[in-house]
């Protein structure tokens, strides 16, 4: 993935709490075999409602949303993220997320900023009120700041995944640097676990 | 338990990293891996194991006239590029129409490949299924398919623990669907976030291996990364002699690795509920997420009957979606479809239960009713018990197996308004078709609903 170190933009309010993501790429959308091209899909069926936030011109070009609690809950499909980094999101904002959809976003490389439920709706309202609202996001520091609308609070991000967005780094190639270690686990492991090929 | 289980498989540990876990069995299916097939590719790597890796297809396959083209091309190409990459890799694949295909957290269970003490991931949340046998099992996305595919490890934090603990005996009628829904509703969506969730107490104990599956299939609408039951006689009987598990001399050293599991005496969790089995009842679900469920005796909630505003304003946007006033018994509402299957509720304790609901019996002029079992093994094992005789002469269609009108995916669908008793996971708005209303239910009163067109247990018929 691409290094992410400051994201600051725009943001989009998502006053809704248990978005699922089957709302947030319906299920249609998953028989792609590529993985580009989701951000059409995005919200698809919340997008035929002429009102619905992202249809709002107000809104276009944010690089940030800012949605309810329990954010991306259900299905495992990555493709969620795919759809949200393609629309032009680098993160989202919420007081819980999903635990797949949350570790999703951090290998495709789209920043969870789990802010407290307070801070959150400060958030909320202040976009609602005023697209033109900033968004800071600070990896390094592990801040968000959006001053005009007072808001200003820290986030969780383990020092692992932090590195991993500071750097852009490839999970795949970080783990074979324990090449070794994995073959040695596998010499110690009982004879009588299955394997698929025989019966 | 989870801990154990983890420790067990802790490859690699580091300060400030997460653990890196090995990972026993790797289930893949069309609809999560092609992206990740690609990443291998590009950056020249392999399936390191591929002996550890099973593949069938589910998502898209239609349920009737498998020996056809797939009609949806988009579908056929997804379905095409898994075999090829199989083939390209080695991979053992169980295609449409193959005796032993099914839905994958099915024939995992089915074919003895999951086993108590394992770590088992697919790019699928109801992987959680597979605990039911004292497995660690999780759904992942679609890098991570690629990171187990390239290296048959995970990177991992260690999840908190959370007991739910069910205690008594469940009253006649009331079924571990039930259970597994009063326990989503308890709670909440998000109430097991962040944690793994041992299903303990004597009427956990007392379910079947089926009964342990459903209720573990669900850990991941209560927002748990996994669910899990610390194996025990049900599940070595259910286990032995399926075609991969051990035999001889392996299977005793097995039994016995397996009995160390269960969770130490006076061990703590971070979190814990506590149920009495003998306090529930039938429930089904009113809106559009598994948190939003009632006893089936009870009434669609009014929205202002919720004390957080978020959730009453849920409330109310799921029962404009649904079509729902507040107050109307669950009872009086009518059905225009019923669907038994997915891998919460298809395998073949389920059917029987369905089928001793509607024997005799006809579904109502204009409802839709489908069957679809879980596996092809389980299609025939019900068949040689005479099930699909019941169902038919009933008025239900009898499909092939496949996650069919659980998600939408394949031609299996709701059309929109449409509503639908389904024994299946998720009602979210879509979720079996664009605009179609779902309401979760068990097997039992699956069945009763479909022969009274509206929303019953099986003592009204």
């Amino acid at each position: 993935m691409e290094p992410v170190r400051v994201i600051s933009g725009t943001a989009v309010p998502l006053r809704r709490s248990d978005v699922d993501t089957d709302q947030i790429i319906p299920s249609d959308w998953l028989k792609r075999v590529e993985r580009t091209g989701f951000g059409v899909g995005l919200f698809s069926e919340w997008r035929a409602d002429p009102d619905f936030v992202l249809n709002q011109p107000r809104y276009a070009g944010a690089s940030v949303l800012v949605a309810g609690t329990n954010f991306g809950t259900g299905s495992s499909r990555e493709h969620a993220v795919w759809a949200l980094l393609d629309y032009g999101f680098q993160a989202v904002v919420s007081p819980r997320f999903g635990d797949i959809f949350r570790t999703n976003c951090t290998k495709a490389g789209l920043l969870p900023v789990e802010v407290d439920a307070a801070a959150g709706e400060a958030l909320l309202a202040a976009v609602e009120a005023d697209p033109a609202v900033v968004v800071t996001i600070d990896v390094a520091t592990r801040t968000l700041l959006a001053a005009a609308a007072g808001v200003s609070t820290t986030f969780p991000l383990d020092d692992f995944t932090q590195m991993r967005f500071l750097e852009g780094l490839d999970d795949v190639g970080l783990t074979l640097r324990n090449a070794d270690a994995i073959a040695a686990y596998e010499a110690r492991r009982p004879a009588w676990l299955p394997t698929t090929t025989a019966s | 338990m989870a801990d154990k289980v983890w420790d067990s498989h802790v490859v690699h540990r580091a300060e400030g990293e997460p653990d890196l876990l090995y990972i026993d069995l790797h289930l893949i299916h069309e609809v999560t891996t092609p992206q990740a097939f690609d990443g291998l590719r590009l950056a020249g790597r392999g399936v390191r194991r591929p002996d550890l890796t099973l593949a069938t297809m589910d998502h898209n396959t239609p349920t009737v006239g498998l020996d056809l083209p797939l009609e949806d091309p988009i579908s056929a190409r997804q379905i095409e590029v898994l075999a090829a990459n199989c083939a390209e890799f080695g991979i053992t694949l169980y295609p449409m129409g193959h005796a032993n295909q099914g839905i994958v957290h099915v024939i995992g269970p089915e074919q003895g490949l999951t086993q108590p003490g394992m770590t088992i991931v697919c790019g699928d949340s109801h992987t959680s299924t597979h605990g039911a046998f004292g497995a660690l099992a999780f759904g992942i996305g679609t890098s991570e398919v690629e990171h187990v595919l390239a290296t048959q490890t995970l990177p991992q934090r260690r999840p908190l623990n959370m007991a739910v603990t069910v205690e008594g005996e469940l009253r006649a009628g009331v079924t571990a669907k039930d259970l597994i829904l009063a326990v989503i509703g308890r709670i909440g969506t998000g109430g097991g976030m962040g944690h793994v969730i041992e299903y303990r107490g004597s009427a956990i104990r007392g379910l079947s291996m089926e009964g342990r599956m459903t209720v573990c299939n669900m850990s991941i609408e209560a927002g748990a990364r996994a669910g899990m039951v610390a194996p025990d006689e049900t599940t070595f009987a259910w286990l032995q002699g399926r075609p991969h598990a051990p035999r001889g001399d392996d299977w005793d050293r097995a039994v016995e690795y397996w009995r160390t599991l269960a969770t130490d005496e006076g061990a703590t969790f971070d979190k814990e509920v506590v149920i009495d089995a003998a306090a529930l009842s039938p429930h089904v679900s009113w809106g559009t997420n598994p948190g939003q469920v009632v006893p089936i005796d009870g009434a669609v909630p009014s929205p202002d009957s919720f004390a957080d505003v978020a959730e009453a304003e849920a409330a109310r946007r799921a029962l404009a979606y649904m079509g729902l006033e507040a107050g109307t018994p669950m009872r009086a509402v009518p059905v225009d479809a019923v669907f038994i299957g997915s891998c919460t509720n298809s395998r073949i304790e389920d059917l029987r239960a369905a089928a001793v609901v509607v024997d005799g019996r006809h579904v109502p002029v204009g409802l839709r009713a489908m069957v679809v079992p879980g596996s092809m093994k389980v299609k025939a094992d019900a068949e040689a018990e005479g099930l699909d005789r019941v169902f038919m002469a009933a008025g239900f269609e009898w499909r092939a197996a496949g996650c069919s009108m659980c998600l939408g995916m394949n031609p299996d669908k709701l059309s929109p308004g449409e509503r639908c008793a389904s024994t299946s996971n998720r009602n979210f708005e879509g979720r079996q078709g664009r605009g179609g209303r779902t309401h979760l239910v068990s097997p039992a009163v699956a069945a009763a609903t479909a022969i009274a067109g509206h929303f019953a247990t099986p003592e009204e018929l």
